[in-house]
């Protein structure tokens, strides 16, 4: 056994171990924090695939950004642990057939099909990196849907924002439509009547 | 040797414990957005996988969209459960019932 496989096995074993606990794990933000473990370790298996970019990409996104909002949520919400727990054991047979059943399913198709048993693993000797061969598909052949995927994150930004707004708070500002288009000079500008400041000298000592 | 068999294995197990794990957690909401998070996670193990063993680039594109639509997802996906959780004091699937559906 090579050092490839045995790295490869260990990641996986780590991935499913970590899974396993992110749905079993009383506790949410447990939970939460074996997620940010299966991410790492995932990560590391996309760079034995040999794409460096994206496994940098999850790491960053996924585990700086994503991760990090859920762990907000988990500790800001006040949970009751027990109550959320309740119905565990009750679904779990049915849980079990389900997953057997999709993981039977999927395996007779990727074991069973001789396209991909008979897929070449040599990589060709070429000097470009990942991240290079990504951009320069990534802002030629795909530059519209790069721009796209940019006005969902702005979407995204903007409803995740107006979502959790109250209106009915004095902290937040909102327009008023009608008060701004009934304005006129008195509203805006008042002038104001008072005598003319003059400099005492002998006060200030 | 590991081949493209083993990763397609790994993210066909991955998949089924995330779709158990919807299952499993029907009253926790959060728990059931991490299991659709993993879900994500070996579809695009999937995607890199070919995209790495076929040598055709376009796997990794599309993984790349998938991780920014999966991230605006899960902004949206928080914001909402932040707000349900402010009217019904639950994060209880069941207590979600006002479509009456």
């Amino acid at each position: 056994m090579d050092v490839t496989s045995v790295l490869f096995y260990v990641f996986s074993a780590i991935l499913l171990i970590s899974g396993l606990r992110v749905i079993t794990a009383k506790n949410p933000v447990h939970a939460a924090l074996f997620l940010v473990l299966a991410f790492i370790n995932a990560s590391c298996l996309w760079m034995m695939l040999g794409a460096e970019f994206l496994a940098l990409t999850l790491i960053l996104v996924y585990v700086g950004a994503v991760m990090v909002l859920f762990l907000f949520v988990v500790m800001m919400l006040d949970v009751d642990l027990e109550a959320i727990r309740k119905g565990f054991w009750i679904n779990f047979p049915l849980a079990l057939v389900l997953g057997v059943v999709v993981l039977i399913e999927m395996l007779l198709v990727v074991l069973r099909n001789p396209l991909i048993t008979t897929a070449v693993n040599a990589d060709p000797a070429t000097n470009i990196s990942n991240s290079n061969k990504l951009g320069w598909v990534l802002y030629t052949q795909y530059s519209y849907p790069v721009e796209l995927a940019s006005m969902v994150l702005l979407l995204g930004l903007v409803v995740a924002v107006a979502l959790t707004l109250r209106k009915s708070e004095k902290a937040a500002k909102y327009q008023n439509i009608n008060k701004q288009v009934a304005t006129d000079s008195k509203t805006r500008f008042t002038m104001v009547k008072m005598d003319s400041e003059v400099e005492d000298k002998g006060d200030a000592q | 040797m590991i081949g493209m068999t083993h990763y397609l294995v790994l993210s066909a197990i991955l998949f089924a414990l995330s779709v158990m794990g919807i299952f499993l957690n029907r009253k926790n909401i959060i728990v059931v957005l991490m299991s659709i998070e993993l879900m994500l996670l070996a579809v695009n193990f999937n995607f890199i996988t070919f995209s790495s063993f076929l040598h055709n680039v376009a796997g990794q594109i599309f993984v790349f969209f998938t991780l920014t639509v999966a991230a605006a997802e899960a902004a949206i996906g928080l914001a909402i459960l932040i707000i349900l959780f402010r009217n019904l004091r639950s994060i209880n699937v069941q207590d979600m019932d006002q479509l009456k559906g």
